[in-house]
């Protein structure tokens, strides 16, 4: 846990995203693309939740129902009422941000799973309303017609211009992230996911800090909510529902909780697993609850920690191997 | 409006709420144990109900011996994930058995669906379906049989809690670990029997709710939820919070389906959850816990 930030974390970013700056020219198919694209989504729903998880030590099931909220503000203003995206984005995150605010201010003073109780209510009552919300969100059949998003009357729907507005937008994101952690915040963070009570005595308000880290986190999750409406042009209630924020929870342990490269090993097997399966069907629940349960009793720190061992490992191996050679 | 159809809506909550409290109940035993949230809770009540009617369908036994049957298997299920799963963690923690708990929830609920199918399957009612009429209300005798097989649960575990010594090594391991370990109890082993009794109760729940609702592999989702909720309206941790909880949960529902709208009805139950979890915390039968630092 408690991932150490440092220059290499940044490099490490900037490098990754170089890479996926050249993906299109490498892999032009457009569904290995959408599948990128939906990586990024992905990577924004669990990283954002990883920071709330790793910082915090709680656990939150409502992450899917501010994802909706995100996507249902921003895709009802264009689709009912022709607001432009680029207006509903805000307005998305801000009313995103202020129910977050509302449901993490009671509970956040608590200790213990107070947090997954509330959030866990907070989502069904959600769910219930994009359901039920007919006029506005389409009810169970889910909203349609989404307009993508424009630049100067040029719109956004190819899978390519899709793919660099997420590619700009989640960047963007991650890097916010990182500086965060990177921060005199991130330090109170740290500080108060290893000595909460220490914290508080070194004069951290942990409680101020607790509700900053969830409200960002909902907020996040609504950017990724956002893109996914008006990349999809279509959203439906089932996508923000309990079990797709359990999922989430599920992916953010298999990566690694506070570990910051854990969120994208959890974003990919979140969205690579469900294609490879495909052809197993059934099996899909099988093997996700399964490596589940693996990763947890082999590698409690999550498949970011697991490379962290074997880098590790190597790196001494290596350092064994030159040593042996220099000797004479 | 009539007393006959408050009455009937005053029946049909509390046949809910009871199921919610048999649930709540297995919440609250694994609570008590491990501080962690089970998420199984629910699909070991599923599991329950979709056993016993694969029984039913297969061998047609009769419900005396088909329901302890049922029981038994789920409860050695939560026995097999217990001992493969939470046992053997290296650094339990209540954060990483809710985490554990929710893999095999997952793996619970693909296991029944590859093995059972995906069809919903149902169950006879345990006395005819003639509905019985209470001062203008009309009541289906199954509905007793939930309310009256919840109470001999209810009063069978606070037996086992209060009267029996692994009953009471339980409590004494949830009370204080190091202590009750320095007094030889096996703690490990007591978190085990916790998660069969989980598992029993909701198999139990599961079994006799199939006759009016039928079951089908996905049915443990919504089940564990409202279960988890009607613990949380007792106060999680808390054996009696989980009846009164769980009734009130019911009445809750049926009330404001009523009086409501039946579209809204789950919202109004977790409106009124998150109103009192923001003004009474600790549930409404939940002691407060203080913690001198």
């Amino acid at each position: 846990m408690h991932a150490q930030i440092s220059a290499a974390t940044y490099r490490g970013l900037g490098i990754l995203w170089l890479l996926l700056v050249a993906l299109p020219w490498v892999m032009p198919n457009s569904y290995w693309l959408n599948l990128a694209t939906l990586w990024l989504t992905n990577l924004l729903l669990i990283a954002s939740l990883n920071l709330l998880m790793g910082y915090s030590g709680q656990i939150s099931l409502a992450h899917g129902a501010f994802y909706g909220i995100g996507a249902y503000v921003s895709g009802v203003l264009s689709a009912k009422y022709g607001v432009s995206p680029w207006v509903g984005l805000p307005v998305a995150l801000v009313a995103t941000g202020i129910v977050a605010f509302i449901v993490g201010w009671p509970t956040l003073r608590l200790r213990g799973h107070y947090l997954a109780m509330a959030t866990l209510g907070f989502n069904a009552i959600a769910s219930v309303l994009f359901v039920e919300l007919r006029d506005w969100t389409g009810g169970p059949n889910g909203l349609v017609n989404i307009p993508p998003y424009a630049i100067f009357g040029l719109k956004l729907d190819s899978d390519r211009a899709f793919y660099f507005l997420a590619l700009v937008a989640v960047g963007i994101a991650m890097l916010l992230l990182l500086n965060l952690l990177d921060s005199r915040t991130g330090r109170a963070l740290r500080a108060l996911s290893t000595a909460e009570v220490g914290a508080e005595c070194m004069g951290v308000n942990v409680h101020k800090y607790k509700i900053l880290v969830f409200v960002v986190s909902a907020m996040l999750a609504a950017l990724a909510g956002c893109l996914y409406a008006h990349h999809n042009a279509f959203i439906s209630p089932e996508s923000f529902d309990f079990m797709s924020s359990t999922m989430l929870v599920v992916m953010v342990a298999l990566g690694g909780t506070g570990h910051w490269w854990g969120a994208f090993i959890g974003a990919l097997i979140y969205t690579v697993l469900p294609e490879l399966l495909r052809s197993f069907g059934d099996l899909e629940l099988l093997v996700y609850g399964v490596s589940l349960v693996l990763v947890l009793l082999f590698f409690p720190r999550g498949l970011g920690g697991a490379l962290d061992l074997l880098r590790e490992r190597v790196l001494r191996l290596w350092g064994r191997l030159r040593a042996g050679k220099g000797a004479p | 409006m009539d007393s006959g159809l408050l009455l009937q809506i005053a029946f049909g909550g509390l046949a809910t709420g009871a199921i919610y409290a048999l649930v709540a109940l297995g919440f609250n035993v694994v609570f008590k144990s491990t501080d962690a949230i089970n998420f199984a809770q629910g699909e070991w009540v599923m599991a329950g109900g979709m056993v016993a009617a694969w029984i039913h369908q297969q061998f047609a036994w009769p419900l005396l011996a088909l329901v302890p049957l049922a029981v038994v298997c789920v409860a050695v299920l939560g026995l097999v994930s217990e001992r493969l799963s939470v046992y053997p963690l290296s650094q339990p923690s209540p954060m990483s058995i809710t985490l554990v708990t929710i893999g095999f929830a997952i793996a619970t609920k693909a296991l029944v669906m590859l093995v059972l199918g995906k069809h919903p399957m149902s169950l006879p009612s345990f006395s005819g379906v003639e509905p019985i009429q209470i001062a203008g209300a009309s009541l289906q005798p199954q509905a007793l049989w939930i309310v009256g097989l919840l109470l001999a649960t209810m009063a069978g575990v606070h037996f086992f809690f209060e009267r029996t010594l692994l009953g009471r090594a339980m409590k004494a391991a949830a009370a204080d670990r190091e202590a009750a370990a320095l007094v030889g109890i096996n703690v490990p082993r007591t978190v085990m029997w916790s998660f069969v009794i989980a598992a029993g109760t909701g198999a139990l729940a599961g079994i006799i709710i199939t006759p009016i609702t039928l079951t089908s592999f996905n049915a443990g989702t919504v089940l564990g939820f409202k279960g988890f909720s009607a613990a949380m309206l007792g106060g999680l941790g808390n054996l009696p919070g989980a009846l009164v909880g769980g009734l009130l949960l019911g009445l809750l529902e049926s009330f404001s389906a009523a009086f409501i709208s039946s579209k809204y009805k789950d919202a109004v139950a977790f409106i009124v959850l998150l109103g009192l979890l923001f003004f009474r915390p600790s549930g409404l039968f939940g002691r407060a816990h203080v913690q001198k630092i």
